[in-house]
């Protein structure tokens, strides 16, 4: 028990030195958010400079003042209350958190949905390719998955969205759901709405999955061919166990140990790259808000998506740890952690 | 005559057994002639290639190499700007592959270095040196790296690559930290220890060779890292379009020409894609010949 404890102070102390970091950070970004909003005045109402500015100041009266040091106490006070602060870009004055609160649930269908379906997949075919390993299947796979990992995510995304999305009109090209459904979700039809929210999202999802398939199928596949070698597989074999109850009880539990690091730690990687997918899809999502607010330099929300990201990321891997330990009775706990 | 075997010795440890294990290969070879033809594209392209001046051409003609008979007047056609397209991959390989492999060997640097000492000093610098690689892993890339490219706001690709490193090198340091620990223990590190052998000689003598090909592997996912996030930024427009870069034409087939839903303008977003995913490729096939020039036990089999 002394090991959780242990833990759980690190993976504190590691949320707090990213969210400094990430505050000085996004603080040393030239340009402020009146500015950009002023900017914004400008090109849409042909106002002159001044004016605009003078709007954006009384539009947006909660930039934070005073010094760097009392903005930074202040912002972890109040994150600590869960208070995250106003957007200034995204609807003047709507706080942080119902902007992300609105967001999150939309990017974690579409990642945790792709990582799901690329792991149970990758791993079931890694699993296959390692068993058949050397055979005509196993070299064509291997060249296939090494192709697809090393194309970035976005490059598929534009052209599943202009292949399946614009020139077939399989699949919709924007947005999170459509006008029409939300309106028989209104009037109670649930179904469809559900239905439509995944038309949507199928996309985005299939992007990921083309593109991480590979490499859990390669990863699985090397830890499979080096669990086939270890004794306890022959002893069982020669023990007469069952092949079914080898493959899965024996094999796949210890191949999948290694990987399962990766797959918490994939999901903070998904977050951050989820900008590009969501970008290209117009997919209202904590990726797309956070570019936005980059853009708009809305300092609150992007601080605010940032150290959420930051926090699920920390607890992703802390769950990692912990699951492993279950799963893994050889891990020993105080240890030396490689 | 000392000289000479040295020399002989330089060139058969550094261009004969690679190139027979290279020509071995056949996955390496074609990634080692994809590779090099970029690096070719970079180096010599430009020079030879003209300028990608805009409003030349008229806009979107259709690329000739597809057409009957083949013509390399505008073998990929020209864009939205009635620029050429094959110049424009042309003059963009120089930024992608600068870009590219300044990033790569910065991480591969740092990644070693903070590796290495985490995993020899150990105690209280190992800890610090761990944590702030923990820190920094959990900061979502791609969103610092835009935060980032509005700080600096360069297009000179060779700062370009020094920030594509910034926290690129967490993973790499972790796995040299490892491989470290383990070593450490080995029979051979205790008895150069025990020989009263100085640090460096254990660390470049002992302790380096056997993590040779493990290092050359990461410095390729590196560089195949640093091409993805480069051409990502330039993508979403978060850099300076003063350069030519792969990045900046599928930034502009997409937003301003909407290459990607009209057939008349396709070939417009696929050649940058084209461009990209055969770098990846070649690069990652490359790797694989990489992995075994520097194993100690491919290359005695071989010579």
């Amino acid at each position: 028990m002394k090991w959780i404890y242990k833990r759980i102070i690190l993976a504190l102390l590691t949320i707090y030195f990213a969210m400094t970091f990430t505050f000085i950070v996004i603080k040393s970004m030239p340009g402020n958010p009146i500015q950009a909003l002023a900017q914004q005045f400008v090109r849409q109402y042909y106002m002159n400079y001044e004016e605009a500015l003078a709007l954006a100041m009384s539009v947006a009266p909660f930039v934070p003042k005073g010094s760097l040091l009392e903005q930074y106490f202040s912002y972890m006070m109040k994150f600590l209350r869960g208070d995250l602060g106003v957007s200034i870009s995204v609807s003047t004055g709507t706080p942080v958190v119902d902007i992300l609160a609105d967001a999150i649930p939309w990017t974690v269908l579409v990642i945790a949905t792709a990582l799901i379906i690329s792991f149970g997949l990758g791993t079931l075919i890694g699993m296959a390719m390692a068993y058949k390993h050397g055979s005509k299947l196993d070299s064509i796979l291997l060249t296939v998955f090494s192709i697809l990992r090393s194309v970035p995510e976005y490059i598929v995304a534009i052209l599943l969205l202009s292949i399946l999305g614009f020139q077939l009109g399989w699949f919709p090209v924007r947005g999170r759901y459509d006008y029409e459904a939300l309106q028989l979700l209104r009037e109670g039809h649930i179904l469809p709405f559900i239905a439509n929210v995944l038309w949507h999202a199928t996309l985005p999802i299939l992007a990921w999955v083309i593109t991480h398939i590979g490499g859990w199928a390669l990863g699985m596949r090397g830890s499979t061919i080096s669990v086939l070698g270890e004794d306890y597989i022959s002893y069982a074999k020669a023990r007469g166990v069952p092949e079914r109850r080898i493959i899965t009880r024996y094999v796949g539990r210890n191949a999948i140990l290694p990987l399962f690091t990766s797959f918490m730690l994939s999901l903070g990687f998904m977050f951050g790259g989820s900008i590009i997918i969501e970008y290209i899809f117009s997919y209202q999502g904590v990726g797309l808000i956070l570019y936005q607010a980059i853009v708009s330099r809305d300092w609150f929300l992007m601080l605010g998506a940032f150290n959420i990201i930051i926090i699920a990321v920390v607890i992703g891997a802390f769950l990692a740890d912990l699951l492993y330990g279950l799963l893994d009775p050889r891990v020993r706990r105080g240890g030396e952690t490689l | 005559m000392i000289a000479r075997e040295a020399l002989h010795h330089i060139v058969y440890d550094w261009v004969i057994t690679p190139g027979r294990i290279i020509m071995r290969n056949k996955k390496a070879l074609i990634g080692f002639i994809i590779t090099l033809g970029y690096v070719l594209m970079a180096v010599i392209g430009p020079e030879v290639t003209p300028y990608p001046e805009s409003y030349k051409y008229p806009k979107y003609i259709k690329p000739t190499i597809f057409k009957w008979p083949p013509s390399l007047e505008h073998p990929l056609g020209t864009d939205y700007f009635g620029a050429d397209i094959w110049s424009k991959i042309v003059w963009g390989s120089r930024t992608v592959l600068i870009i590219a492999f300044t990033a790569g060997f910065i991480t591969t640097l740092i990644g070693i270095t903070v590796g290495m000492t985490a995993g020899f000093a150990g105690g209280r610098l190992d800890a610090v040196l761990m944590g702030v690689t923990d820190i920094l892993m959990t900061i979502p890339g791609l969103p610092l790296l835009i935060v980032l490219a509005t700080i600096i706001r360069t297009s000179n690709p060779i700062v370009i690559g020094l920030m594509l490193s910034v926290n690129a090198w967490t993973g790499l340091a972790r796995s040299i930290r490892s491989a470290v620990l383990a070593l450490k223990n080995t029979e051979f590190v205790e008895a150069a220890r025990a020989l009263g052998l100085p640090t460096w000689h254990i660390v470049f003598r002992e302790i380096m060779p056997n993590l040779m090909s493990f290092i050359a592997v990461n410095f390729i996912f590196a560089t195949i890292g640093a091409i993805y996030g480069s051409v990502g930024l330039y993508f979403l427009g978060v850099l300076p379009f003063t350069e030519f870069n792969w990045g900046i034409m599928l930034n502009m087939a997409y937003s301003q020409a909407g290459a990607h839903h009209s057939i008349e303008t396709m070939h417009y977003i696929l050649a940058p894609i084209a461009a990209i995913v055969g770098l990846q490729l070649g690069l990652l096939l490359f790797s694989y010949a990489i992995d075994e020039i520097f194993n100690p036990r491919i290359r005695t089999e071989i010579s």
